[in-house]
């Protein structure tokens, strides 16, 4: 006999119930709905059992190229992820929890998330970050958003070095908000001290950069956060997670604001989601900080407990007056990060970082040495650089992917007049030998 | 329990580093480099399996526990939904390669399951179209007033503000603020539903649109809605269907057929995807015909020879608002559920979530206050104004814990003192509904007879009662301290 699937009550049970809240049938239940409200025409299959759903998923998914060798990144990259952070994560007692709305029900997911910003915080060199927000576009945007309430002020000055797929979400939701949003040119692969000294002024709330920004070059941003401070706006930086295992961090060159992508820290690509947005910021400035926050405190017994703090800021309380209208945030995926970071560890960590460094220099080598091949910014730069080629990058890539390799991500497609521009991208999980294909096939199509 | 940064030990590491080191020619410089190493815990992966899998028995979960929180539909998520979500051809795909030249042959299977989802949700809400992207419902609820406000941009209209019930959920007013509008809030009449007569009186040609959740957080079905509908048609303004509601009526009724213009869907909720302790959701919106052109790009198309496309020439689009093409994995996990569930299954479904929550607001009528007289919807709602003197129902909360059972939702809906929403969904027993009745009838004799055995709940939980006042003035927000206990 057939059965709904996922329902609990037998028929029997159904019937006993009907009867106990007095009605005839299913549809009796729904009958103070006017009957010109209701409908039964779905254009649905049948449902599938669960085997036949599966055979049909994975023929589908078969559709999809699964052995590439990877070298695009842009932001989103292609790291090892270590088997204990499916296997911890997938519990059921993570997995299946809802918002920890009754904190002594949930000191695992709230004690995670607490050890979650500890770790960010220290990641980032900030002193507070709070339990996550979507990702890295929408994390940026809410930091825009925080320096704009905490300054009083409507002008955002952004660096183009900023990742383009941000700054297009920027765009779309700055577009019904009195917000004057300017645009400032990269100088030679870094942000342009003269161009943001000469916009500066006491109508900037919010600057934001990014580093290393979308191409791989790395920036001290010290000096140009004191002229930021000097008219009392506010630096949001974004920056590359993975990247901070070894590179000056937003904390030590002054930033205010810290957001990202946490994507790196545990979690797979995936096709772009769900990924995590990360926000750390500085301790005063915390009660503009949006989305859900974890605070220790003590039980009634003294004992050391997790809880969702400071929510007079939050949706539930002040509704339109709310810090953002963001309710849940990236539990799970936080919980990924936490435990990637915990398995690595400071020194696995670093070394992570060191690694990707050590490719993406490496390959810098071999790629350059290519005849018609140069650099597009001779700048220190992390795990990704751009090279411009003698021909279209497009159509490289579009050559290459015959071979296997995924080469990169062709930088026209964000801006004008970089048709020739290739940016390559390279994680721990990149060898030297993937890299040395890499560099003889390039070779061969130009 | 222990920080796992309090169990660090220095020298202790869980993961093993390749040794294919490459020493290239180029360093980066010194001066840009972080001074110290960030003090990550030094733990083996020992530890760190025995720290959190000793964290996640802290936890209750809709795998361990009943969880009848009314408004967040906590509904068991079927182990094959995972399973379908780890099939490595779609955990592996780089979201840009559809940009790439001829990327798009790379990810047709992804762009296929996408392109489908987007047909069965345009099916079971009568609108014409849907997007993906949105990571949330909050955040699907501001990708609709984005669209509002696009479409009142082009027609030339002058909107000012959005219309919303005072018993909606609070990011309805949030989202339609981060969308540059201001909210009127109309309040409810002694049905729970909103007040007719206020309503028409709110509504003029300011009005950019209708934020409404149906049945409403009171789970009650608004018979007017027809009337509410065609007011705010009348000024040109938008009526928007806040979907978190969606598990009592789907294969039932269709908003877009009632004459809704877009609403969101919580997939986390009625399309069983988990939530992992509160996110990643997923909120995708639809939209009807004449909204078509404001939908987010990129969108999914497909080709006259069959294939899957990304499109981008939208000029009217709102734009990217999200990175891609949504929270994916959680996109794969309610594809799954709805080709399993089919059509029958939906209507199944909703049959059932509604006879348990009528189950449960006749059970407990004998003992508890329900809000309203007649049935209700998946969820039902009490007052605990009948508890005995000095207990809230922050006390029968804790008791429930203590009990084994999470505790129904207690701030919500705002317009009723001492709330209990209770939401059972379909994915429960009758033993279940009959044993946490009796627990309800017991915890209501004890608010009479013995008070403080109330007072002093919970305390079979690895916490008591936790002090959030002091949290929030203590503000203890990261750890500090760097040595071991």
């Amino acid at each position: 006999m057939s059965h709904t699937p996922f329902v609990c009550t037998s028929p029997a049970d159904e019937k006993a119930m009907l009867h106990a809240v007095d009605a005839e049938s299913f549809d009796d239940l729904f009958s103070h709905i006017p009957a010109e409200f209701q409908t039964d025409q779905f254009g649905l299959s049948a449902g599938l059992s669960e085997m036949e759903m599966m055979q049909h998923l994975r023929k589908i998914a078969r559709k999809n190229s699964s052995d590439l060798t990877n070298f695009c990144g842009a932001g989103f990259y292609d790291h090892f992820i270590p088997a204990a952070v499916d296997s911890l994560t997938s519990r059921g007692e993570f997995f299946t929890a809802y918002t920890p709305y009754q904190p002594e029900a949930a000191q695992g997911t709230l004690q995670a998330a607490y050890e979650y910003q500890t770790a960010i915080a220290r990641l980032t060199g900030m002193e507070v970050s709070n339990a996550s927000l979507y990702d890295g576009g929408t994390a940026l945007f809410e930091g825009m958003m925080m320096a704009l309430r905490i300054t009083r002020r409507n002008c955002v000055l952004v660096d183009t070095g900023v990742s383009p797929i941000y700054r297009t979400m920027l765009r779309s939701y700055t577009r019904n908000l009195k917000i004057d949003y300017k645009e400032i040119p990269l100088s030679g692969g870094i942000a342009d001290r003269d161009a943001f000294a000469q916009h500066l002024d006491d109508s900037i709330g919010a600057v934001l950069l990014q580093n290393p920004n979308f191409f791989g070059c790395i920036d001290d941003l010290t000096g140009l956060i004191e002229q930021i401070h000097r008219v009392k706006a506010v630096a949001v930086v974004s920056t590359y997670p993975v990247s901070l295992g070894l590179l000056k961090t937003p904390g030590e060159m002054g930033a205010d604001i810290v957001t990202g992508e946490g994507q790196s820290l545990g979690m797979p690509l995936s096709f772009g989601g769900p990924y995590l947005g990360f926000m750390a910021t500085r301790k005063k400035l915390v009660r503009n900080m949006p989305g859900r926050i974890v605070g220790a405190t003590q039980d009634t017994q003294g004992r050391r407990g997790y809880v969702l703090t400071l929510q007079a800021r939050e949706q539930h309380i002040r509704r339109e007056k709310a810090a953002s209208n963001i309710c849940t945030n990236m539990q799970l995926c936080a919980l990924r990060s936490i435990v990637y970071l915990s398995l690595l560890g400071k020194h696995g960590f670093a070394d992570v970082a060191r690694q990707c460094m050590d490719r993406a220099g490496y390959a810098w080598t071999r790629l350059k040495a290519i005849d018609g091949v140069e650099p597009l910014f001779d700048r220190p730069f992390f795990n990704e650089f751009a090279l411009k080629l003698p021909k279209d990058a497009s159509e490289v890539v579009s050559d290459l992917i015959e071979e296997g390799i995924a080469a990169g991500f062709p930088a026209g497609r964000y801006y004008v007049g970089m048709e020739n521009v290739l940016l390559f991208a390279f994680t721990e999980k990149r060898t030297k030998k993937e890299i040395d294909i890499l560099a003889a096939r390039l070779e061969s199509v130009l | 329990m222990k920080l796992i940064f309090e169990k660090s030990s220095p020298g202790r590491g869980g993961v093993r580093i390749p040794e294919d080191r490459i020493s290239p020619e180029e360093v980066i410089p010194a001066e840009l480099l972080r001074s110290e190493p960030a003090e990550l815990p030094e733990v083996s992966e020992s530890e760190v399996v025995r720290h959190y899998t000793r964290l996640s028995r802290l936890n209750f979960s809709v795998d361990t526990h009943f969880y009848p929180l009314g408004s967040c539909t906590m509904k068991h998520n079927p182990r094959a939904c995972e399973k379908a979500a780890s099939v490595p051809e779609l955990c592996e795909t780089h979201p840009l390669w559809p940009q790439l030249r001829h990327g798009g042959l790379l990810t047709q299977g992804s762009l296929q399951i996408l392109y489908s989802l987007e047909r069965i949700l345009s099916e079971i809400t009568g609108l014409a179209e849907f997007t993906l992207q949105p990571m949330a419902g909050s955040h699907g609820e501001l990708t609709a007033v984005m669209m509002m406000a696009a479409y009142h941009r082009d027609r030339g209209n002058k909107k000012t503000h959005i219309i919303i019930p005072d018993s909606a959920h609070g990011t309805n007013p949030a989202s339609a603020a981060l969308g540059g509008y201001s909210v009127v809030t109309v309040p409810s009449d002694e049905n729970g539903v909103m007040d007719l007569e206020k309503f028409k009186e709110a509504v003029n040609e300011e009005t950019a649109g209708v934020m409404l959740t149906l049945p409403n957080t009171l789970g009650v079905f608004n018979p007017q809605i027809r009337e509410l509908i065609d007011a705010v048609h009348a000024v040109d303004g938008l009526m928007y269907y806040d979907g978190a509601n969606f598990n009592a009526i789907m294969g039932r009724i269709k908003p877009g057929d009632l004459g809704f213009d877009l609403c969101h869907l919580n997939l986390h909720k009625s399309f069983s995807t988990p939530h992992g302790g509160g996110g990643p959701g997923t909120g995708p919106v639809g939209v009807c015909e004449k909204l078509r052109p404001f939908l987010p790009i990129s969108r999914v198309a497909k080709t006259k020879d069959g294939t899957y496309t990304l499109d981008y020439d939208h000029p009217k689009s709102i734009g990217y608002i999200a990175p891609f093409y949504g929270n994916f994995s959680i996109l794969v996990r309610a594809y799954a559920y709805l080709l399993m569930l089919g059509r029958e299954g939906l209507r199944g479904t909703s049959n059932r979530a509604v006879l348990n929550a009528n189950y449960l607001l006749e059970k407990l009528r004998g003992s508890y206050a329900a809000v309203s007289e007649s049935r209700c919807m998946h969820e039902c709602v009490f007052s605990g104004k009948s508890l005995g003197e000095g207990i809230h129902t922050l006390d029968l909360a804790k008791a429930l814990l203590d009990r084994g059972v999470h505790a129904p939702t207690i701030y919500f809906p705002l317009n009723v003192p001492e709330a209990i929403m209770i939401e059972p969904t379909e994915t429960e027993t009758k033993e279940t509904l009959d044993e946490f009745v009796t627990m309800m009838e017991e915890i209501m004799e004890l608010s009479k007879t013995d008070p403080d055995a109330l007072h002093a709940a919970p305390v079979t939980t690895p916490v008591g009662r936790l002090d959030e006042v002091a949290a929030a003035k203590n503000m203890d927000l990261t750890y500090t301290g760097d040595q071991n206990d």
